[in-house]
């Protein structure tokens, strides 16, 4: 590795650290954890977690992390994308033994929050994307469609989160949190770009 | 098939400004109204509004140690008269306890004036946004008016007080 590409690896690490690591310390000491039992402080925490692991998937699959290319990237995307959906299921089971009524509200649709509903569409939006990629070549399906599959399905799971994100009141900071989303969206964005992703939406010619 | 009302320009014309006459008649008219034609519609529940309701919890003097005021009215639908002795239940997550606990709910009655007022602990955010529940319960009230659940909402977490007003309907 040239001198100039390890700075910049060692940029590229240090600015993820910084995104990732600022919105999870201002969450760890929220004021609001205070008033908070474990089970609720835990389930929001793994919220904010999921958030970093939505950030990172984009990168690993990619391969666009320093050190990470491609086939070593995918592989461990494939890891983080099974910790994400673990974090997610934390977050809504704590939420649940912390007030069963506004869960079932949130799940239903029937929440007076608008930010439960948007939570609860990425969710479904990021389980499906998981399915999708846990079942893989079993499926059958032309690696084009699931390709197609996987992506839009996880632009609704990183819409919804953010806007969830966003609208909701909790333990991480406002410009952190603005930050991490913007973030979230930026690298899936530019990941969807540099992986020409939109060209499989073109019929290909006979 | 053949229609009997074939519309021309003109006709369109005449009909719309006969409807925007129509509507502006009796939108003016609608200011207007003597005072006491006037019907306060009754206050519908709000979403979520019944979440983590404790059935008959006891009238107190005040939730824990106080420190933060929900207070409203509670009236009458129609007429709009102040309804006195009725019974409110008021909780809320604040810094000395969930929405589920016990002792994070207290009732109170409403004076003379269809006044209540509640000292109780402040209120922090929780599930996303810092909010209160009070409840007129017909079944544990005197009865004589409809259940109503509602769920105010706070516009800062730095604010000390909050908000809520009934207009209940006769059952």
């Amino acid at each position: 590795m040239s001198q100039r590409a390890s700075i910049r690896a060692a940029l590229v690490w240090a600015a993820l650290g910084v995104v990732i690591a600022v919105p999870l310390a201002i969450a760890a000491t929220s004021p609001l954890i205070a008033w908070r039992q474990p089970v609720y402080i835990v389930a929001g925490f793994a919220g904010v977690v999921a958030m970093a692991l939505l950030l990172l998937q984009p990168l690993l699959a990619g391969g666009a992390l320093p050190g990470l290319p491609s086939p070593r990237g995918r592989r461990l995307h494939g890891w983080v994308g099974g910790a994400l959906v673990a974090a997610v299921v934390v977050h809504v089971a704590g939420l649940w033994l912390t007030s069963p009524p506004d869960v079932i509200d949130a799940l239903l649709f029937a929440s007076p929050t608008p930010f439960s509903a948007w939570g609860v569409i990425a969710m479904w939006a990021l389980f499906a994307a998981a399915l999708l990629a846990a079942l893989g070549w079993r499926l059958r399906i032309r690696p084009r469609v699931w390709r197609l599959a996987h992506t839009g399905l996880v632009a609704l799971a990183v819409a919804g989160s953010v806007v969830h994100a966003l609208l909701i009141e909790g333990t991480m900071g406002t410009v952190s949190k603005a930050l991490l989303c913007g973030a979230v969206v930026l690298v899936f964005v530019k990941t969807v770009a540099d992986l020409r992703t939109w060209t499989l939406l073109r019929r290909r010619r006979p | 098939m053949t229609s009997l009302f074939h519309p021309t320009r003109r006709t369109v014309l005449l009909g719309g400004a006969a409807a925007a006459s129509t509507a502006l008649t009796v939108g003016a008219s609608r200011l207007i109204v003597p005072a006491q034609a006037k019907s306060v519609a009754p206050t519908p529940s709000m979403r979520g509004g019944a979440n983590n309701y404790r059935p008959g919890a006891p009238v107190v003097e005040r939730i824990g140690g106080g420190g933060f005021l929900m207070r409203g009215t509670v009236l009458r639908a129609g007429d709009g008269a102040p309804l006195a002795g009725r019974r409110i239940q008021i909780w809320a997550h604040t810094t000395e306890g969930h929405e589920r606990d016990p002792h994070s709910h207290g009732a109170t009655l409403t004076d003379e004036n269809g006044e209540f007022r509640m000292d109780m602990p402040q209120i922090v955010p929780a599930f996303g946004q810092p909010h209160g529940h009070l409840a007129y319960d017909a079944e544990h009230d005197g009865g004589g008016f409809k259940t109503v659940f509602l769920r105010p909402v706070m516009r800062s977490a730095d604010e000390t007080t909050l908000a809520a007003n009934f207009v209940l309907q006769p059952a």
